[in-house]
């Protein structure tokens, strides 16, 4: 067994932390955070050039393939700097969904594209009804001569503003909690009757609301197999999962490391407020959740990639749940050792914290996470 | 013992129902009820009508224009105005230097400032941390220097909340940095239109402005605008952070808080069904709810030995310590009630009073702004830490 990271991994960590140092000082992100588009091209443009942008993707479609363990690296960072640019959307969703289940002529007409930074992506996966259920899907998909029409809402797509193609997930057969007949399609963002809502998030991202109405794609827009796009989605989302959980390592090492300082330089009664035991104990407790957390996500990038989808799942789960917990542990404690600080716009601290919210907020919660990993042991049992 | 209200008590409770519902109007009510931003103009039309009506100072003794009201009669009202969804009272004038001015202010004092106060036609705010001195409030720094009949304040406040608003301030000020620390601190009261005050606004994680820095250059302040003696301000500083305390535990707005949970979980759709059929989910409530029932019997309890004769003690720290914890909670329920749609963040709905259609559904809108808001609940006030060093020293000897 080895769990340190090789020569390569190393240089890699080494080049995020490095950009992440070097563009991403807190008021740096806020002014690109007030874009047009809420991120920067040049930073994108960089991300090509270092080659982030293919890390999981096969050196034929021109990427590094590499897998889960590198892809977490960069989120950490990127975790550590509340990086904006859209990689989770562009790259972890919709890159590996067109990777792991695209045709071949959807691969070259996306991947190279995609790793040269030319496009963006985003997966339309969740409704308004559908909460964490991938496969509680309204927005239809009707056979129509060769193609589909699609009509629909899809909900909370992340880089939705930006994309230039988005992945729709649509019912083509079954009912609407039918894990059968789920159906991925890949959408122009200028197909004929498909709206957009944009907004801004709570954590200075952006994401739309789509509307679908009556748009008409070819046989070749489905992405995978029709009717089988359940399980392609819910592999591309675990996979995420375990990308936005080191993502939450980044954020409560940033955290932790704040609040270490200010508590170290903070004078209250006369000495440092480090001194007193109760705000020790407590930093001590959030030092230990972001340990476990970083545990938990070495465990799921080695396990992500098993052939028993059950091991994927539950890892997946695992390290959800796990993040769920800590980040919230951690994002409190931080505001609270900040005092009035903490939950102020002004320091970076509030800024964490609403990530690490939303992460527990997107592919599961750590209730949804907990139930689901409790019905696949039990199934085992 | 009995936990039936007489007859009497239910005649004044139709009367508080009748009046709300006579004067509060229904765009107010609509705004606390889906935890809106509320305009100053929204908080003193409602404040202006109870003042009217001798309302809105429920505490204040009648000799100083309170209504007179019992214990039960006090907890009628708060809790009817909370699930009538009345904006809270703003409690700067109210709660905090108005009893100061009654109990330690002079006679002219009382006839200058008081009427304001109980009528709601003066904005109050208050100058007490500074940025060097939060929990160790004693260590503040703002210099008053008496020169002739005016004392010249120099120095600075922060988390001021609503001070955008506010015609006055009262604060704690240093007039002696020779005396030992808590004596030399007097309490002062400063028109915020005089030169040299200036009120910088401070953001806070929502997006929302609620509290500002406010910093004192060379400001002039007549000496009649001390309040008691010089040096003793320490006093009455710890007379109303007792007050401020009992007011925090929050209780008629965490009942409406727990309520309006419920129909979040009844209106989330989960696999079909409402959230709140969820087995894991429910239990979170429920859990919640037990909570607050421990609490508002706690603070019965305190109440009606109050009422005996007994005064409230360094206890009601624990009633701010469960308040906050127990009104945190409700947001963070929230924001897992809502999923996905706690990530839209609409600053034009949530500030600017827009029209816009929320992105989810209405109630989502705020959940998360809302959980992010109330992490000050365990910080304001005295920290929840401060709270437990105060229970273990006070009340346990420890």
């Amino acid at each position: 067994m080895d769990l340190s990271l090789n020569d390569d991994q190393n240089m890699l960590k080494d080049s995020v932390e490095r950009f992440v140092r070097e563009q991403y000082a807190f008021e740096t992100r806020r002014k690109n955070s007030a874009t047009a588009t809420g991120w920067l091209e040049s930073n994108w443009a960089k991300f090509a050039e270092l080659g982030w942008l293919g890390i999981p993707f096969s050196e034929d479609a021109g990427g590094l393939g590499w897998g889960t363990v590198e892809t977490a690296i960069v989120m950490e960072q990127f975790g550590r700097g509340l990086v904006l640019e859209p990689y989770l959307a562009t790259v972890l969703l919709g890159g590996e969904a067109i990777a792991r289940g695209g045709s071949a002529a959807q691969q070259q007409a996306i991947l190279p594209a995609l790793i040269e930074g030319k496009k963006q992506l985003a997966l339309a996966y969740a409704e308004k009804q559908s909460r964490y259920n991938l496969h509680d899907v309204t927005t239809s998909a009707k056979k129509e001569g060769a193609g589909y029409v699609l009509s629909g809402h899809k909900g909370v797509v992340f880089n939705g503003p930006s994309a230039d193609h988005i992945i729709v997930a649509a019912r083509t057969s079954g009912g609407q909690r039918d894990a059968k007949g789920v159906t991925l399609f890949l959408v122009d963002k200028n197909a004929k009757g498909l709206t957009r809502r944009d907004y801004p998030t709570q954590d200075a991202s952006r994401a739309s609301e789509l509307t679908l109405d009556k748009v008409s794609v070819g046989a070749d827009a489905v992405v995978g197999k029709v009717d089988d796009g359940f399980a392609l989605l819910e592999e591309v989302i675990d996979r995420a999962t375990v990308a936005v959980c080191a993502e939450a390592v980044g954020c409560m090492d940033a955290l932790n490391a704040a609040t270490h300082e200010y508590i170290k330089t903070r004078k209250q009664f006369g000495v440092p407020i480090g001194k007193f035991q109760v705000l020790q104990h407590r930093m001590v407790d959030m030092f230990t959740h972001a340990q476990e957390s970083r545990s938990m996500v070495l465990m799921a990038t080695l396990k992500i990639d098993d052939a028993d989808a059950a091991v994927r799942r539950k890892a997946a789960s695992a390290v959800k749940v796990q993040i769920g917990k800590s980040g919230r542990f951690v994002g409190q404690g931080a505001v609270q050792l900040h005092g009035g600080m903490g939950v102020t716009d002004e320091l970076n601290v509030s800024h964490y914290f609403k990530r690490l919210t939303m992460i527990d907020s997107i592919f599961g919660n750590q209730q949804f996470h907990l139930t689901r990993y409790g019905q696949i042991m039990a199934e085992a049992a | 013992m009995d936990l039936n209200f007489t007859e009497a008590d239910q005649k004044f409770r139709a009367e508080v129902v009748d009046f709300i519902k006579t004067n509060l109007p229904a765009e107010i009510a609509d705004k606390v009820k889906h935890g809106k931003h509320l305009s100053k103009d929204d908080h003193m039309r409602w404040q202006q009508a109870l003042g009217r009506k001798g309302w809105l100072v429920a505490s204040w003794p009648k000799k100083h224009g309170g209504p007179g009201w019992t214990a039960t009669q006090k907890y009628i009202f708060d809790n009817v105005c909370a699930e009538m969804n009345c904006p809270p009272i703003i409690p700067f004038g109210t709660k905090m230097v108005g009893p100061v001015i009654y109990t330690f202010g002079n006679e002219e004092q009382k006839q200058r400032f008081l009427p304001g106060i109980r009528e709601s036609t003066v904005w109050w705010c208050q100058g007490y941390s500074e940025p060097g001195s939060g929990s160790d409030l004693a260590s503040l720094k703002t210099r008053a220097v008496r020169e002739g009949d005016h004392y010249i304040v120099n120095g600075s406040k922060t988390w001021t909340t609503l001070g955008q608003y506010a015609e006055w301030i009262f604060c704690l000020v240093r007039t002696d940095v020779n005396a030992k620390q808590q004596e030399g601190i007097s309490f002062l009261l400063i028109d915020m239109k005089s030169p040299g005050v200036e009120v910088q606004p401070i953001i806070m994680a929502d997006g929302g402005h609620e509290v500002n820095s406010v910093f004192f250059t060379d400001v002039k302040v007549p000496v009649e605008n001390l309040i008691g003696k010089e040096g003793e301000g320490w006093t009455y500083a710890k007379f109303l952070l007792a007050n401020e305390r009992s007011g925090i535990a929050a209780v008629p707005q965490s009942k409406r808080g727990v309520e309006s949970l419920k129909r979040i979980a009844a209106s989330e759709q989960q696999d079909g069904k409402p959230l709140i059929q969820d087995g894991a989910f429910r239990d979170k409530i429920a859990d919640l709810e037990i909570q607050l029932q421990a609490l508002e019997f706690t603070e019965l309890r305190i109440l009606s030995s109050e009422a005996a004769g007994g005064a409230p003690g360094p206890e009601v720290s624990f009633l701010k310590i469960r308040g906050s914890e127990i009104q945190q909670r409700i947001t963070e329920l929230a924001v897992e009630a809502v999923g996905y749609y706690a990530n839209p963040y609409l600053p034009g709905l949530l500030w600017q009073g827009s029209n816009e259609e929320p992105v989810g559904p209405a109630y989502a809108t705020t959940a998360a702004p809302r959980y992010f808001n109330v992490r000050k609940t365990s910080i304001y006030g005295g920290s929840n830490e401060i709270q437990k060093n105060i229970i273990a020293k006070m009340v346990l000897g420890l």
